[in-house]
């Protein structure tokens, strides 16, 4: 049972194509990548995931949007961590963009207007976690009433009781 | 009740439409799904769907509960096909511990997966059939499913919330007599599924009623995010049973059905072929099972046999201490996907080293295919809707969550 370690080092995975590909794009965009358990996450900074997304599949590298959702690492600052799972059809592999986001100033570019999969995945993080997309067409609450207070899956709301 | 005066209305905008409000109690929404419909005499000009008046927040609760204590949570999220959404959760928590699983439980893991594939199946195909207004059907497809609800019983103790895989391998060797009843099941199913097709492939007021109806394209359904059976049923030849297997997928035969028309009768052909592929999976299963144990060698993980329990000092003492705390899961992240009967049902999990997930995230296929609804509709007449959505075949449990 013992774990490989995970490889943190650009260097290292940059012969990989969905890292190569955003390298040669923009270098300042990406803060850093993971591979762990044989999966693949790359950091991306916040104002730029809406085109790295949009970059990996335009040019074909990575077409399917499959999911997308958050995690809240409170207390830790930056406290809220989004992730995007790509899939390569032609690759057939997985990819996780991965953006951090801090407590006060959780807003980030919405996918929504170059991917329409994202709209009810984004609407579910901003609806439970607080988190809000510049530019969604519709961010309504999609699960709990709209005149709910507060977002059930951060860390600081309580799992039972009152609020 | 105040919540109610809230509730998202569509303004018709202009004078010639109205809006009409479908569900969430209407019986062909399958569940509790609500649509408003801005329509134009017959012809929907605009639809969006409201979800979440099945939301329990389970997500939340699994962040409250031990690792194995999240598994029976994850048979109430699609409950037409409860060991898939187990088989998918225990595989994100296995590839977390880095555990290797014994094939004899990979294989039987695999069988079951495709018997609740078929069984998933039936009831689509039944309620889908009694939407159209084929009663019959429905009957036919019940008595299937009842007899695979039965072996799920042997099997598990459980017709419906079996909770069957755990971590680290299978709940219990299977009994005396299960896997007479699962070969007996299978060498009948071919003709049963001769018999719905003989109600349906050919009778003139199905094929009208299907064809041509709720169409949608290759690009279209890849970009709302499209996935299973709804997907081929457009000509995308995606399956990750075979592009990207798991629990030993990659040792079966079997044929990924497509069709290029993207209706609602290529999703019925392709559900169809499904059905006698699944059957071939779950046989060759059955047939090359092997033999050895059907839980890995991780005493600090898995729960010992009760026979050990009795007799060995160190089996009780894990045993105690599993119960009780739980077991600690190295820090860090994992996707697991698989091909649920519906499409990619993916879970997120996120470990801080804790006994305790940090985040337990379901990427339901329901949940993506559901946006593609307004796409297949809009333009078309109300009375496709219904054949609309028994194409896609939501499940309302796994798109609340």
């Amino acid at each position: 049972m013992a774990l490989a370690a995970a490889i943190t080092d650009l260097e290292q995975l940059k012969d990989r194509p969905a890292v190569s590909a955003l390298l040669a794009w923009n270098r300042s965009a990406i803060e850093g990548a993971k591979f762990d358990r044989n999966e693949l996450s790359i950091y991306v900074a916040r104002e730029f995931i809406r085109e790295a997304c949009n970059q990996l599949k335009t040019q074909g590298l990575f077409n399917f949007f499959s999911d997308l959702t958050c995690a809240d690492f409170y207390p830790r600052e930056p406290r809220f961590e989004l992730a995007y799972q790509l899939l390569s059809h032609r690759h057939k592999e997985f990819v996780r963009l991965k953006v951090s986001l801090s407590g006060d100033d959780a807003v980030v570019e919405s996918l929504t207007p170059v991917c329409p999969a994202s709209n009810f995945f984004e609407r579910e993080i901003f609806d439970l976690f607080g988190v809000r997309f510049l530019g969604h067409p519709n961010l309504r609450r999609i699960m709990l009433p709209e005149d709910w207070e507060g977002h059930p899956l951060r860390r600081d709301y309580p799992v039972e009781g009152y609020r | 009740m105040g919540h109610l005066s809230h509730t998202p209305v569509l303004d018709a905008p202009e004078e010639k439409t109205m809006v009409l409000n479908m569900g969430p109690q209407h019986p062909s929404t399958h569940g509790v799904l609500r649509l408003l419909l801005e329509i134009d005499g017959e012809q929907i000009v605009r639809m969006v769907p409201d979800i979440g008046f099945l939301h329990t927040g389970i997500e939340k609760t699994c962040e409250a509960k031990f690792y194995q204590q999240v598994v029976p949570l994850t048979d109430r999220i699609d409950y037409l096909c409860p060991m898939v959404n187990n088989l998918c959760y225990v595989m994100a928590v296995e590839k977390l511990l880095d555990l290797a699983i014994p094939p004899r439980a990979q294989w039987m893991r695999v069988m079951l997966a495709e018997l609740q594939r078929i069984s998933s199946h039936l009831v689509w195909l039944g309620t889908h059939a009694l939407d159209m207004g084929a009663m019959s059907v429905f009957l036919y497809c019940f008595r299937e499913r009842e007899d695979l609800l039965r072996i799920y019983e042997m099997v598990s103790g459980q017709r419906m919330m079996t909770s069957y895989f755990r971590i680290g391998g299978l709940a219990l060797e299977p009994p005396l007599g299960f896997f007479d009843a699962v070969k007996r099941f299978l060498n009948t199913f071919s003709e049963k599924v001769d018999e719905y097709e003989n109600l349906l492939t050919g009778n003139f007021i199905w094929v009208d009623r299907l064809k041509g109806v709720a169409h949608m394209s290759a690009e279209d359904a890849l970009a709302i995010g499209v996935t299973g059976p709804t997907l081929r049923a457009s000509g995308v030849d995606w399956d990750l049973r075979r592009d990207l297997p798991y629990s030993g997928y990659e040792n079966f035969n079997f044929k990924v059905p497509t069709s290029p028309d993207g209706d609602v009768w290529a999703r019925y052909v392709c559900r169809i072929e499904e059905l006698r592929q699944s059957r071939e999976i779950a046989k060759q299963a059955l047939e090359g099972l092997p033999e050895g144990p059907t839980k890995a060698e991780a005493p600090k993980v898995v729960l010992p046999d009760r026979e050990k329990m009795k007799t060995e000092m160190e089996a009780l003492i894990y045993h105690f201490k599993i119960v009780t705390e739980g077991f600690a899961v190295p820090a860090g992240e994992v996707y697991q996907a698989i091909e649920s009967p519906r499409g990619e049902m993916g879970y997120y999990v996120v470990s801080d080293g804790t006994a305790k997930p940090m985040r337990v995230h379901m990427r339901s296929p329901s949940y993506a295919n559901l946006q593609a609804l307004a796409k297949m509709c809009e333009g078309r007449l109300i009375a496709d809707v219904v054949a609309a959505i028994g194409s896609i075949d939501i499940v309302l449990g796994e798109i609340d969550r």
